[in-house]
């Protein structure tokens, strides 16, 4: 009986982790790849007879040379902080007021208006790219990072406010109430005595409009001609190809750089991330 | 309150200019506080969407500066092409598997990370990479893993025996490979996504609850299917709200991997309105096709209106 339970145990504990790693290696896998890729000399990548997970050639740091050297790749990471940076200020902005409006100020209709703000990160770009691509040409600023400035807000300020308003709502009130009897009008208590307690969830925001921002693809594309300009997302995929040449081994080192240290500090936050994302279905 | 907040004011003697008056107006302050946002995004989404409206139904191009009236020519002209049929089918038949996948293969994923066990959260760090990675980058990885001279999963099948010497899939190159392999980059990109969500629901079941199922001595199986599925239904109709959106409406994974090949077998509605209305130039046609992603907006506007009402978080 008690070997019986064992080997049931047993049995459990190996599919458990046989479906864990699964999973892990389905969702690792190309990083892992474009990783191993990286450091791969090109005449090594490219022999069919060559077992594909191994170095059969000494390592080499040539791609990431050419990367930085020999691409705009340093001037992509640059234009993409800087539009992120940007982003971030415009949706702190807009957003912490509003998120605390929402949250203390408005009563029900706010309520309502909270959820209809929340709905509009739903409008994807492909919906509104050719009639935003005119409005940034009448603007002037084609071929420029301040469109992408000037747009970007559009899919972070709305879910931004949404985590803020929860955030803001779980804070009690009676801390304001106490500053507003010392002397504080609401908008100081607001911002001496709420704004402080809430940098958690500020820095969830930031954390979050910055992904977004260089994870953003389809107004980079739309928006932004010259090769300078491009955003990460955008110039990885567009500049490293010539005609039908891929660079292989660059190619991968930009994909690594550019995806794996965000995902681990977004990582920290990601449960604020799904509170937000579950609209209150979760308690 | 009012009252005692204003004699405070006096007694610290503060000065009472219009501008604090505005401070502790809170019918003033909640629309000042809020009207920027809302402002900024009845500018730089309603109005465009407005505008996207009135485009499908004129005669714009680019470089052209005309905006001539032509009533629903558009819509009946593109409704009839076989591309956009073929669009059509595909948005559906990609959103629809993908997210089929995605519930199925999420739930699993989430079952098997409520347990706790060693290096948990690194395995949570990794499964979330391809959520987090921008995903244009993320779908050149895969490029190069199902490239049709070096994929390295060629390789290992075939290293392993299960291809054989002659048997060398182009996973991009074939109509019905490439569907699938569009379907499985998708995937792959919006399993965390639901995977957390769902984490999120199972850890949110009450505890006694399992265990009353546990005391009644309900089969693993029967455990889950008549007690965890049903509570956890509401989070998973959230997961896949969120993973229809995004996968009706995504075009990056095809225009990296495919551009809408082989023979527009993968091209879907926001592909096609990307090349028609942006690299064709046309974009009173490629307004019409992207309106029509919009129902299906407002059908999971209208499920996640529903759900934050009766979770009654307003």
């Amino acid at each position: 009986m008690a070997t019986l339970y064992r080997v049931r145990r047993w049995l459990a504990d190996g599919a458990h982790f046989g479906i864990v790693a699964a999973f892990t290696i389905f969702a690792a896998f190309p990083f892992y790849w474009m990783l191993i890729t990286t450091f791969k000399r090109t005449t090594d990548l490219m022999n069919r007879t060559h077992n594909p997970f191994l170095f059969h050639e000494p390592p080499t740091l040539e791609h990431l040379r050419v990367l930085f050297y020999d691409t705009l790749y340093g001037r992509w990471l640059a234009n993409t902080a800087v539009v992120g940076v940007l982003v971030v200020v415009v949706t702190l902005v807009l957003a912490v007021p509003a998120g605390y409006a929402l949250a203390r100020l408005t009563g029900r209709w706010g309520e309502q208006l909270g959820i209809g703000i929340f709905l509009t990160y739903l409008v994807p770009p492909t919906l509104l790219f050719i009639p935003l691509s005119r409005v940034v040409v009448g603007l002037g600023l084609q071929d420029s990072l301040w469109s992408l400035v000037l747009v970007y807000p559009s899919f972070t300020v709305p879910f931004s406010t949404w985590l803020l308003m929860g955030f803001f709502k779980a804070i009690p009130s009676d801390l304001e109430d106490a500053a507003m009897i010392d002397g504080y009008s609401r908008l100081g208590a607001f911002v001496k005595i709420v704004m402080p307690i809430s940098i958690a969830g500020i820095l969830t925001v930031v954390i979050f409009s910055f992904t977004l921002v260089m994870q953003e693809f389809v107004y980079a594309l739309t928006f932004i001609s010259p090769v300078s300009q491009y955003t990460v997302s955008v110039g990885v995929p567009t500049f490293l190809v010539h005609g039908d040449v891929y660079f292989w081994g660059s190619l991968m080192a930009g994909c690594f750089i550019a995806s794996v240290p965000i995902a681990v500090v977004y990582n920290f936050f990601v449960d604020r991330f799904i509170a937000g994302f579950t609209v209150g279905a979760v308690k | 309150m009012e009252a005692v907040k204003g004699e405070a004011r006096v007694l610290l003697g503060a000065p009472a200019t219009r501008f604090s008056y505005i401070r502790d107006r809170e019918e003033w302050l909640g629309p000042l506080m809020l009207g920027p946002a809302i402002l900024y995004i009845v500018l730089v989404v309603g109005f465009p969407f407005f505008l996207a409206l009135y485009y499908s139904v004129s005669d714009i191009t680019l470089g052209s500066r005309s905006l001539g009236f032509v009533g629903l020519k558009n819509f009946t002209g593109v409704i009839g092409t076989t591309k956009f049929q073929t669009a059509l089918k595909n948005t559906f038949v990609f959103a629809i598997l993908s997210q089929l996948l995605v519930l199925v293969l999420g739930n699993v994923l989430a079952l098997a990370l409520q347990k706790d066990f060693r290096g948990k959260w690194l395995v949570r760090l990794l499964i979330l990479l391809p959520w987090v990675a921008p995903i244009s980058l993320g779908t050149i990885g895969w490029l190069w893993i199902v490239d049709s001279i070096y994929s390295v999963i060629n390789w290992t099948l075939r290293a392993v025996g299960i291809f054989g010497p002659t048997f060398w899939p182009i996973w991009l190159g074939v109509p019905h490979l490439a569907m699938g392999t569009v379907i499985a980059v998708h995937v792959w990109r919006l399993l965390p996504l639901a995977t957390v969500i769902l984490l999120a629901g199972l850890s949110s079941i009450p505890k006694d609850i399992h265990d009353a199922a546990q005391v009644d001595g309900a089969s693993f199986w029967r455990h889950y299917f008549q007690v965890t599925l049903p509570l956890l239904l509401p989070v998973a109709v959230v997961a896949l709200l969120f993973g229809l959106v995004f996968a009706f409406t995504d075009m990056t994974v095809i225009y990296v991997l495919t551009r809408g090949g082989p023979y527009d077998t993968t091209q879907v509605l926001a592909s096609l309105a990307f090349f028609t209305g942006v690299a064709g130039g046309d974009l009173a046609e490629g307004a019409a096709i992207s309106l029509f992603l919009f129902p299906l907006l407002l059908a999971a506007a209208i499920g996640f209106l529903r759900i934050a009402r009766r979770s009654e978080v307003v």
